[in-house]
């Protein structure tokens, strides 16, 4: 029903694209010459000192386009407050138009948010295919909900120091992941993963990944999982986690690497790893560049030493923990096809190469014709030091813990931590059944309704 | 209209009028009262009744708050292990905290008693200071203090030989470790009670105990105990409730890790409601407890009313 005016936008946004802003201009998002009222954005607030100021002039410039007028409200993580803000809008029926939801948030709230099939298909045509983790938590019940937005969207790959590896363990991890070339990482397997944590611990530097239960150690964990081919729940729904080899393999090998990860580790937050690296006492963490930006801020003779490169890979695949960030508009709103308007435009290339230098590589765009721009080649110190971090030759597969269990179970394996307790109750030295017993029995409560 | 004032009695004109016995009523007592203390009613109705109602109602809705399901939550919550160790752990949390801050409270304050009139102001004011401080900047200190990295705490240690210790890592030292923040932030609201309470005992009453050679312990015994009798129970049931509903310090310190051994009602209530998006089950978590505060509530302030009714 939507085909004629979805082939009518698509050649709209391409002229768009391709012409200069007088051709975005006549481009027909709004339909109206001048707005009702305010349209109403609230963002995620970046962490990256900056990053905020390039939303600002990506919204300005489309506002003064369109002759909409807008107000902009950074709402943080820190504290939950972009959640409990989603709740209480969900909740009241009014706030925002836009807001940005991360992760599960979409899914959790689809069915008060408006489909944005038109938005989305028009960019993946243009930029092509989104990853099957933004897929998985943006495409759900036949439609998206959300357009995937480059800001706060992120990987959380493994960030390494290069003397450190190259001492305790004999790694160059600069050979193995030069920059602007493809990896050369065959040798770089779990087993290696594992001989090389054994080695950095050996020598007063142990690795550093959470084992607690907020996003970083969870994402992490979760690749581990998935290394190892350990679901969970499968996709229809059943609960396999007692009978399934992967996640007793999973089991097996992070029970052997626990020990050799910081002290600590299970009571880390998403801030613990940054500390860690930033510390000195650390060497390697997963995480997004963020600790190495810190480190340039704080510590440029340990940012000099940071290399963001690849996950090693296990027997099921190579997979790298991808969280990302989507804008939604509230059924609610007054101006839906305002709000359409201006998330076309910040899908737009253009866009997203702003907001990806804004943030000095740490937002990755979505779409597949977007992991190449420049600013993941050129920012360091050490030149190149984060260019392998948006997986530019598509050699690992990007994923979320819980998945592909339907949402509203996956949602609560992944922020009830129940992967990471997993592997802590496997550390105490609790049985394997018991662990999976526990693991079944925490899942079947999260099956109500 | 009309056929009722042909039906009014020769008598109508006696009755009062209108505006007349409106002066009356602005003249009552309770009317006078009851509007002054209007503004606080209707406060208390909208910020705390109506939240209150509102979160009993989506304690009985099913997870998509779609459907009514009765006592369904709490049913489902009771068949939960996590749900038996939380209980246990905001007991644990919340008497053992009450306890040390009474401890300390009472001995501070009887340090604090005895100290000169003009230098009991300073340390009056020292010592409140960590109950002034805002819980969650505080608690931000804490947790730096216990960190992993650069824990203080550990640096000391480290200085005399000593391994360092994983404050918010291990279960047992996570629960010591928020207890002890707890009773930081506490003490000194129990310390100040007490202090009041002290300086309202007679000093008479001491010295004729001296007269009769009491000992120190007698004189705490007979006399201070049973004279503080009141401000301790208020003061414990106050600190009880507080302490039950607490949030912000073990959410800071461990989020309720490792493991959820240090989840209490209110971190387990958001973690369950607000991270995992099922409201119902988080408000039925918060609500657990009340039933059973209501009641220890009751009896402390029964007996309370008693004694005083005695005096």
């Amino acid at each position: 029903m939507n085909d004629s005016s979805r082939i009518t936008r698509r050649r709209l946004l391409a002229t768009a694209a391709a012409a200069a802003p007088a051709a975005y201009l006549s481009a027909p998002f709004v339909r109206r010459a001048h707005a009702a009222g305010t349209l109403s954005i609230g963002f995620w607030d970046h962490w990256v000192p900056g990053a905020n100021d390039a939303a600002v002039a990506l919204v300005n410039e489309w506002s003064e386009a369109e002759g909409v007028p807008v107000s902009i409200d950074f709402i943080t993580s820190q504290g939950n407050k972009l959640l409990l803000t989603q709740a209480a809008e969900a909740q009241a029926k009014a706030g925002h138009d836009v807001l940005s939801f991360g992760t599960w948030y979409l899914p959790q709230y689809r069915d008060q948010l408006e489909p944005m099939d038109d938005v989305v298909d028009g960019l993946r045509a243009k930029y092509g295919e989104v990853n099957d983790t933004v897929r998985y938590l943006g495409y759900v019940d036949g439609f998206w909900s959300g357009m995937p937005f480059t800001a706060g969207s992120q990987m959380k790959g493994p960030c390494s120091r290069i003397d450190l590896l190259k001492r305790h363990a004999g790694i160059d991890i600069q050979a193995m992941y030069p920059a602007g070339a493809a990896p050369q990482d065959d040798d770089w397997t779990m087993e290696t993963f594992l001989e090389a944590a054994k080695a950095c611990h050996a020598g007063g530097n142990p690795f550093g990944i959470g084992l607690g239960s907020t996003s970083d150690s969870v994402d992490s964990i979760g690749a581990f999982f998935n290394a190892f081919g350990g679901q969970l729940v499968t996709e229809s729904g059943d609960i396999v986690v007692a009978e399934s080899d992967g996640v007793k393999a999973a089991l097996d090998y992070l029970r052997q690497l626990g020990p050799l990860l910081a002290p600590d580790a299970p009571a880390w937050d998403d801030a613990s790893n940054n500390k860690w690296l930033v510390s000195g006492n650390g060497s390697m963490i997963w995480n997004p560049p963020s600790a190495w930006a810190v480190a340039v801020r704080d510590a440029p003779e340990l940012a000099r030493n940071l290399w963001t490169h690849g996950a090693p890979a296990g027997p099921a695949g190579r997979y790298s923990p991808f969280l990302p960030y989507f804008l939604g508009v509230w059924r609610f709103s007054p101006m839906k096809d305002e709000a359409k308007s201006l998330l076309t435009f910040l899908g737009q290339e253009s866009s997203a190469k702003a907001l990806v230098e804004a943030s000095s590589g740490y937002d990755i765009p979505a779409f597949e014709k977007l992991t190449k721009f420049d600013t993941w080649a050129k920012v360091g110190p050490p030149p190149g030091t984060l260019y392998h971090y948006p997986d530019p030759h598509g050699t690992m597969t990007l994923s979320i813990s819980g998945a592909p269990a339907p949402h509203n179970i996956a949602q609560q394996i992944f922020t009830q931590g129940v992967m990471t307790k997993m592997v802590v109750r496997q550390m105490e030295g609790e049985s394997l059944d018991r662990t999976l017993g526990w693991a079944a029995n925490e899942i079947e409560g999260f099956l109500r309704m | 209209m009309t056929d009722q004032l042909t039906l009014e009695p020769a008598s109508a004109p006696l009755r009062p009028k209108p505006r007349a016995s409106l002066r009356v009523m602005s003249r009552r007592k309770s009317t006078i009262a009851v509007l002054m203390t209007l503004p606080l009613i209707l406060l208390v109705l909208s910020l705390v009744l109506y939240p209150a109602a509102y979160g009993v109602w989506l304690a009985m809705l099913n997870k998509s708050m779609e459907r009514f399901v009765g006592f369904g939550n709490f049913e489902f919550l009771f068949r939960r292990e996590t749900f038996w160790m939380v209980v246990w752990q905001s007991c644990l949390f919340a008497v053992s905290a009450v306890i040390f801050k009474a401890i300390i409270g009472f001995v501070v304050a009887h340090f604090v008693h005895n100290i000169h009139n003009r230098k009991q102001r300073i340390w009056r004011g020292i010592l409140l200071v960590p109950w002034v401080i805002p819980p969650a900047m505080s608690t931000l200190a804490w947790l730096w203090l216990f960190d992993p990295s650069y824990s203080a705490f550990n640096w000391i240690i480290a200085q005399w030989g000593g391994d360092p210790i994983p404050w918010t890592g291990d279960a047992n030292w996570a629960r010591f470790s928020v207890i002890l923040v707890n009773v930081w932030i506490g003490s000194p609201f129990f310390m100040i009670m007490y202090l009041a309470a002290l300086k309202s005992v007679p000093d008479q009453l001491y010295e004729a105990a001296l007269i009769d050679g009491a000992t120190w312990w007698q004189r705490i015994w007979y006399i201070t105990l049973p004279m503080m009798r009141n401000i301790i129970a208020i003061t414990a049931l106050f600190s009880l409730i507080v302490t039950f509903a607490n949030f912000d310090i073990v959410r800071i310190l461990t989020a309720g890790g490792p493991l959820d051994r240090t989840h209490v009602f209110g971190t387990w209530a958001f973690s369950r409601g607000i991270e995992s998006g099922d409201i119902p089950l988080g408000a039925a978590i918060s609500l657990v407890m009340t039933p059973v505060l209501a009641l220890i509530a009751v009896f402390i302030l029964r007996d309370i009313l008693k004694r005083g009714s005695e005096v």
